[in-house]
């Protein structure tokens, strides 16, 4: 029996008038990596931002269903968000990192937070970047700015800024659809070592990375989740047609 | 194809002669100014009041005057016009009054200096009963530089990325945060370069200063931001137009001018100084 972290419940989302997302349930796995496929426009990156509740922030937004954290529905009100997005971290599609130092960068999410203890932050900004396999590339220019590092470096300070919190479980938006091959095969290495201490969540266009590396997919098509289950099964032989379609390229 | 390129070469060599139009005014007015004025110029014209009806001596008080108006009116302004731009950028919804403040804020930038002169000399002088004052003079030209600051700072602060914003939301940070911590930093050089800008026009204009805190003509230096002060740009308004012994007064006037291009570009090259220093400290 699988541990789940996040329950989604009847989750619709509406930008204005279109409804973007429909009836969506689900339950991610706890440390696993779940992928979320389909095609451009199904609404996969609205539904990520759903778990850190970034949706929020856009005009004519509106929301019904429940997700479910730690027992919790995330949509209650009284949900603190700023410790919500400290549980549910984020890593967008392409690399920003601030305009600050490399050190600055991953103790920004601590810092906010008024975490004041120096030797303490010190000590989580290296294990995190150690843990997002940079600090043997940056350990000598902790003050440096990080737009000096390539995009494949910021991205992985962007994981490590997103790790600096502790979080519960991390969403990765297309993480590797800006970098070059290499880059990208580090990334997909580091998530499934990640999925060690964490819940990864993941967007992705390709569908041969949400092979290599998940363990759940959940295929979304128009706004509706058509089929989710063990990555190896959907990928083999998929339940619906429309996932076949998908996957056989008939469209996309 | 012959004829072609010689629209070709026409067209380029028409954009040519344009700047070369423009450069050759700026040069002229450069050396024009140089050379009827760098002559003036010496320890004492600089360090001393004007003497013998203005015929004779320095412009040291007017020097002073101008660095004090100029000063005073950025401090007034800059911090209101970064602040309004922030609630403009980062605050403000689409509504019709938000609308209405910023063409109020286009129109300001519009309005004549002489009409900011005489709303000084109506609001500070008279009902706030500051007087001819260097108060009187840096509010008027606050006023008058605020919507350059604004428009300035409300493009430094537009030009920060969303992908920033999201980041540090994403990382739990409140929107107060952001803006404090990620977007103002980001912003900050640009910011700089419209109070820059902002720098040279308060110190060169005269018409918002004529009614409001310039005197013809006193040796003693300003006490208190409540005195009368003389001022650079006024200064050789008065001695163009008021004076009684042009031959000595005209050179002085030329003199003046080059100090007060000189003192602009001073203060913008502290300024650029310190704005290159951040920007180099920030790799960005």
């Amino acid at each position: 029996m699988v541990k789940n972290e996040l329950k989604v419940e009847k989750l619709n989302l509406w930008f204005g008038e279109k409804q973007i997302l429909k009836d969506v349930t689900f339950s991610i796995p706890d440390k696993k990596i779940t992928a979320i496929i389909g095609p451009s426009g199904c609404g996969k990156t609205t539904l990520l931002r759903c778990f850190n509740r970034m949706n929020d922030m856009t005009d004519n937004v509106k929301i019904k269903g429940k997700i479910i954290l730690d027992g919790c529905n995330i949509y209650e009100e009284k949900t603190n968000l700023s410790s919500l997005r400290m549980k549910v971290g984020m890593v967008f599609q392409r690399p920003n990192p601030f305009p600050k130092s490399i050190f600055e960068n991953v103790a920004f999410g601590l810092r906010v937070k008024g975490f004041k203890d120096k030797t303490r932050l010190t000590e989580i900004v290296e294990k995190s970047l150690k843990d997002a396999w940079l600090w043997n590339e940056v350990k000598d220019r902790l003050n440096s700015s990080a737009m000096e590092l390539s995009g494949g470096q910021q991205q992985r300070l962007c994981i490590a800024r997103a790790l600096a919190t502790n979080p519960e479980v991390i969403l990765f938006d297309e993480p590797t659809s800006a970098l070059d091959p290499q880059a990208t095969a580090k990334i997909e290495e580091l998530s499934v070592e990640l999925k060690n201490s964490v819940t990864v969540v993941q967007v992705t266009h390709n569908i041969g990375q949400a092979a290599r590396i998940s363990d759940y997919t959940a295929f979304l098509y128009l706004g509706e989740l058509v089929e989710f289950g063990i990555s190896e099964k959907l990928f083999t032989v998929p339940q619906d047609k429309r996932t076949e379609e998908y996957l056989g390229g008939k469209f996309g | 194809m012959g004829l072609r390129k010689l629209k070709e070469i026409l067209g380029i060599n028409l954009l040519r002669l344009t700047i070369f139009i423009s450069i050759l005014f700026l040069f002229l007015f450069i050396i024009l100014i140089f050379a009827k004025g760098a002559k003036m110029l010496s320890f004492s014209f600089l360090t001393q009041p004007p003497k013998s009806g203005m015929t004779k001596g320095g412009i040291f008080p007017a020097i002073i005057g101008t660095l004090y108006l100029t000063i005073f009116s950025v401090l007034f302004a800059f911090p209101i016009g970064v602040l309004s731009s922030i609630y403009l950028v980062e605050y403000a919804k689409k509504n019709f009054l938000v609308t209405i403040i910023r063409t109020a804020i286009g129109t300001l930038a519009g309005v004549p200096s002489i009409i900011f002169g005489l709303f000084g000399l109506a609001i500070f002088v008279i009902t706030f009963g500051f007087g001819v004052s260097i108060l009187s003079g840096s509010l008027t030209l606050g006023i008058m530089i605020l919507p350059v600051i604004i428009k300035a700072s409300e493009e430094a602060i537009k030009a920060v990325p969303d992908s920033f914003r999201e980041a540090s939301y994403a990382l739990g940070a409140t929107k107060r945060q952001t803006i404090i911590k990620v977007v103002i930093p980001t912003a900050i050089p640009s910011i700089l370069t419209g109070a820059i800008m902002s720098i040279g026009r308060a110190a060169g204009e005269t018409a918002p200063i004529l009614f409001t805190a310039a005197t013809f003509y006193t040796r003693k230096l300003p006490t208190s931001i409540f005195d009368e002060v003389m001022a650079l740009p006024y200064h050789i308004y008065a001695l163009m137009t008021e004076g009684t012994a042009p031959e000595y007064q005209v050179p002085i006037a030329y003199g003046t001018s080059v100090v007060l291009l000189g003192l602009v570009l001073v203060i913008s090259s502290v300024s650029i100084i310190i704005r290159f220093r951040m920007r180099r400290k920030k790799k960005w």
